[in-house]
């Protein structure tokens, strides 16, 4: 004979009921000669049972109204509505005065041009627009070529979407956004536990290359470089493990531009 | 889509069960499983094929209940005086025929976080050991010696409620104050 030795994990199962036939009887036959743990383990058996018991009730309820998944189905495929178009106007215009009415600001402050104000203001977006509930991105994923023709002729170069879904994350959509030093597109991404990143591009005047850098603040992270005048950031909520995506973004937009 | 309906609709129940026990409240439950309905109606082709939708549906519930635990643990809500001290998720147990399980229900809301959810999640949702540690994200030696100690825990504070409160009375007399 050489059974296996009786584990904790196979006295778990045996109170979870998993255990396969032959397991359970020698698992049987152990508590059988061993008072002390078949105590312990009846005690635990007692335990799930009553813990069913006791929550069965919450899943008799009826399902209550907000929580019916047809209707949520159904509200789901309505079109969006026409005022997103006028806001998306209103984003340009705010655009046009970054870039005019703004544009002595540069040359006559001496703030912070390159790579921290990239960084600044992807975080300021961040904080901004991925804490939206309500509208998060002004063109969605289902207009993604819409977005793409617009953010190419805003920003007067081709840009691409970066495809993050094998780091989890999908698409959401994206706008544009004012900065300092002109206009900038945001991408944003979400998992499906809700975490959204922010992909934040632009034109670079200062710091037209640089390596990845890694910036903090108020419990977000970024990933900021630049490359032959594009500068990009990644930000996303601390601990979203950030530097491998934006590897994945550098070797995408390498390839696609 | 019609697959996603047949396949998430009878998970509901249990996702609001789930979601009730971890946050001890009707409302904040019923909202994150209605968040969680919402992102797998979004995410729903983009799911691993070789998982089970229920799996899937409670990793999606509990991310988003930790977040939402972690947020209002860092921001306190008011709490109306006739309801300090009791929870809802006992208030719910004391009706007559359900007086037996407050013991128990009282002390699964003194387990840390990480103890509850694995209990429940093994113990009442039928999980597999390895579906349970994928939705907590742990390894699966992690969510053995989680729920080892969850058990233990969970039985000496049954322990310690029989003594302080002594069945039956202790509840009519909070009811009445």
């Amino acid at each position: 004979m050489n059974a296996r030795p009786i584990s904790e994990d196979d006295l778990q199962a045996y109170v979870d009921e998993t255990l396969e036939a032959a397991r359970r009887a020698q698992v049987a036959s152990y508590l059988s000669t061993h008072p002390e743990e078949a105590r312990r383990i009846e005690r635990y058996r007692d335990q799930r049972a009553l813990l069913r018991a006791a929550l069965a009730p919450i899943a008799d309820e009826p399902v209550p109204p907000e929580l019916n998944l047809t209707r949520m189905l159904e509200t789901r495929r309505r079109p969006r509505r026409e005022w997103a178009r006028w806001a998306a106007a209103a984003v340009v215009l705010l655009c046009l005065g970054g870039v005019t009415g703004w544009s002595m600001r540069g040359a006559t402050e001496h703030g912070p041009r390159g790579i921290v104000a990239l960084a600044g203001e992807a975080a300021d977006s961040y904080q901004v627009y991925a804490s939206d509930r309500v509208r998060p991105v002004e063109m969605g994923e289902d207009d993604r070529a819409g977005l793409i023709r617009w953010a190419s002729t805003r920003l007067g170069r081709a840009v691409s979407v970066p495809d993050l879904s094998t780091s989890g994350y999908r698409f959401m959509g994206g706008r544009l956004v004012a900065t300092p030093h002109g206009c900038a597109v945001l991408f944003m991404y979400d998992d499906p536990a809700g975490t959204r990143l922010v992909l934040f591009t632009r034109t670079m005047e200062a710091d037209r290359n640089m390596p990845m850098s890694e910036h903090s603040r108020d419990g977000l992270e970024g990933v900021a470089w630049s490359s032959e005048g594009i500068g990009y950031s990644l930000v996303g909520p601390t601990s979203s493990e950030l530097r491998p995506i934006a590897n994945e973004i550098r070797r995408q937009v390498g390839t696609t531009l | 889509m019609s697959d996603m309906l047949l396949l998430v609709e009878p998970q509901i129940p249990a996702l609001r069960r789930y979601a009730r026990a971890l946050t001890r409240d009707r409302a904040t439950a019923d909202d994150l499983v209605q968040d969680c309905l919402e992102r797998a109606i979004t995410h729903w082709q983009q799911r691993r094929d070789d998982g089970s939708p229920r799996a899937w549906l409670f990793s999606i519930l509990h991310n988003l209940a930790m977040n939402r635990m972690s947020k209002a643990r860092s921001q306190p809500r008011p709490v109306a005086i006739e309801d300090a001290g009791e929870s809802a998720l006992v208030r719910q147990a004391e009706q007559p025929d359900r007086l037996q399980h407050r013991d128990l229900l009282r002390g699964l809301e003194q387990l840390s976080e990480a103890h509850r959810s694995v209990l429940l999640l093994i113990s009442v949702e039928d999980l597999s050991y390895a579906e349970a540690a994928n939705v907590l994200g742990v390894p699966i030696g992690t969510v053995m010696s989680r729920l080892s100690r969850a058990r233990e825990k969970l039985a000496q504070l049954m322990d310690a409620e029989a003594v302080v409160h002594p069945p039956v009375h202790g509840s009519l007399l909070r009811r009445i104050k």
